[in-house]
């Protein structure tokens, strides 16, 4: 249970320690400002640049909204990018993360073997997504791959190349995602169903109401807090997808996502630094969305 | 008849239920497939997968692939790589978190919340965004006596340095509600005895958290174990980067040992499940505390 008490914290005396909590706070705040927020900034900064990485950046590399304007109107993987992150979103929000929550919701009734299947499902979770990657060119693979092999066996000879064709690559890497995405949801969600006041249930079934609809009238009302947290991870796992894609082909060719172009633009012989970080400025844009509604939440709880 | 009167002497047997265990089961053995095949493919010589197609029942079963991925792609020397890294990193991360989260939730001062919402932020962004200036920041902190002349491009201490800042953010934020739920009192008799602030933190503060930096330090370790993003932008020398990039030299342009490839996979996967088998209660807890305070 959430303790919103008013705690007493003590005020300190001695200089030493104000100048030990100002190192503790300072020395990590400044890496933090160095490392994370000042590229942020930068990000903004070199995408009004023509920069290519060569020399210091000067006054003659300012360009303007130019490279938003290529970005927008001429690139041609900009808006395919957007698509593919907006499936990622989709697919996660309308299949992946109710999977999750379905089977938290069924894990936590009081079932035989509940640790067994929790375990199962969470275990993708704990693999690096670029082994998650190979361990599904496994079921993929055009000719070798278990999919094929197995519907081949039923007398179809199409022989699909799941993740080499741009139609359908998408929608077999999305797969891929899930089989993880579905055990993170998973255990966060039985997290807050523990948390749930075991009255609250009893109180709808002693009204006679079914699990159903103790489930969306009582249950899912009272975790708010934990819903949010989930709809949040979901989105920013969305926005972060890149390493299933980079495995399999660099995040090109239908799988290109705002994350890969960002680094293929700019992290290569290309060294388009300017128009890759006219990219990274769209995907902190988009962000800052669910970031600032997620914390303007936190803060309102820890005031 | 009999089995009428049978099945009300016992707990009926509701069809909801048998439903709902077929669902589970039928739901767990998709789950399991992919990684099964993957140990079932490693297992088996790559001659018999030729002779007899991949899905069929094996000729022959052993070792062969995972004695050919471990010398063929090097990977002790990937192992070790990925240990350089991750060992300091989950250290570092849980020393620095703890003194911030100290700071930040049992002292009052101005910023306090600030910094807390700052580094939860800086969490949640896509590494992507910062990547490009990153990549430039760390070409250009020069040190004379490393082997490029460079402090953190293509050096171990660089990848460990982003992995601490920005796995700070979670931790902060676990360890600095879980500090809030501390007695005062134990804080307050250690301040009467005249206890530092550094001795606090490190006499009372780390014992009493005890708990949740174990929780984190499952959490962290297997986030920086399976980092792949950082080590490939910010690594150029392929003998420096971690075992998730080493499985990449498994696959050759033109032709891809698929019996290697799943060994290889495998093996790399090893580490995590088994720190999770091991560890479920303590991972579980450090996710759990991240989100159902919040």
């Amino acid at each position: 249970m959430l303790y919103k008490g008013r705690r007493r914290r003590f005020s300190l005396t001695t200089g030493g320690d104000k100048l030990v909590l100002a190192l503790m706070v300072g020395i990590p705040v400044a890496f933090d400002v160095i490392l994370i927020w000042g590229p942020t900034l930068a990000s903004i900064g070199l995408s009004l640049t023509n920069w290519r990485g060569i020399g210091p950046v000067t006054g003659d590399n300012f360009v303007g909204l130019h490279n938003y304007k290529i970005l927008f109107t001429q690139y041609l993987l900009f808006w395919p990018a957007v698509a593919h992150n907006l499936f990622w979103l989709a697919f996660f929000l309308g299949i992946a993360t109710p999977l999750g929550i379905l089977i938290a919701v069924l894990l936590d009734r009081e079932i035989r073997g509940s640790r067994i299947y929790q375990n199962v499902f969470f275990l993708p979770v704990v693999i690096s997504l670029a082994v998650v990657g190979f361990i599904w060119e496994l079921q993929y693979a055009p000719s070798d791959g278990f999919i094929n092999s197995v519907i081949g066996l039923t007398g179809h000879q199409s022989g699909i190349d799941w993740l080499g064709d741009p139609r359908i690559n998408i929608w077999a890497v999305l797969v891929a995602a899930s089989w993880r995405h579905v055990g993170y949801i998973m255990i966060l969600y039985l997290a807050g169903l523990k948390s749930v006041d075991p009255t609250l249930r009893e109180a709808a079934a002693i009204d006679g109401a079914n699990a159903g609809q103790t489930f969306f009238r009582v249950v899912f009302p009272a975790m708010a807090p934990i819903n949010v947290v989930i709809v949040v991870v979901t989105i920013i796992e969305s926005l972060r997808a890149f390493d299933i894609a980079y495995i399999i082909n660099h995040g090109t060719n239908g799988l290109e996502l705002l994350s890969t172009l960002i680094t293929n633009n700019s992290i290569s012989e290309a060294n388009l630094v300017g128009f890759g970080s006219a990219i990274a400025v769209v995907l902190l844009v988009i962000s800052l969305g669910p970031i600032v509604f997620y914390l303007s939440r936190v803060s309102r709880e820890a005031a | 008849m009999s089995a009428v009167v049978m099945a009300r002497r016992r707990r009926p047997v509701r069809p909801a239920r048998v439903g709902l265990h077929a669902f589970l089961m039928v739901m767990a053995a998709l789950w399991l497939f992919p990684l099964l095949w993957a140990v079932y493919t490693s297992l088996r010589p790559i001659g018999d997968t030729i002779k007899h197609g991949f899905v069929s029942w094996p000729g022959t079963i052993n070792l062969e692939n995972y004695v050919n991925a471990w010398t063929q792609a090097d990977l002790p020397h990937f192992y070790l790589n990925t240990l350089i890294v991750t060992i300091p990193g989950v250290i570092l991360t849980l020393a620095v978190a703890s003194m911030v989260a100290f700071a930040v939730s049992r002292f009052k001062w101005r910023f306090s919340l600030f910094v807390l919402l700052m580094f939860t932020a800086g969490n949640l962004l896509p590494p992507q965004v910062i990547i490009v200036p990153l990549f430039w920041l760390y070409q250009w902190v020069p040190m004379p006596i490393t082997d490029n002349g460079l402090l953190l491009y293509d050096q171990f201490i660089g990848v460990i340095l982003i992995h601490v800042v920005f796995q700070l953010g979670f931790s902060i934020f676990v360890l600095s509600s879980y500090m809030r739920t501390l007695s005062q009192e134990i804080i307050d008799s250690a301040l009467v005895d005249g206890a530092s602030v550094f001795r606090i933190w490190w006499s009372v503060i780390v014992p009493l958290c005890r708990p949740a930096l174990a929780a984190l330090a499952t959490l962290l370790f297997t986030w920086i174990y399976n980092d792949f993003f950082w080590a490939l932008v910010l690594m150029s020398t392929g003998a420096k980067r971690p075992i998730t990039s080493a499985l990449n030299n498994l696959q050759a342009e033109f032709f891809i040992n698929y019996n290697l490839l799943a060994a290889g996979a495998v093996l790399a996967a090893i580490p995590t499940v088994l720190v999770f088998v091991a560890l479920q209660r303590q991972f579980i807890r450090g996710l759990t505390l991240g989100a159902t305070k919040g």
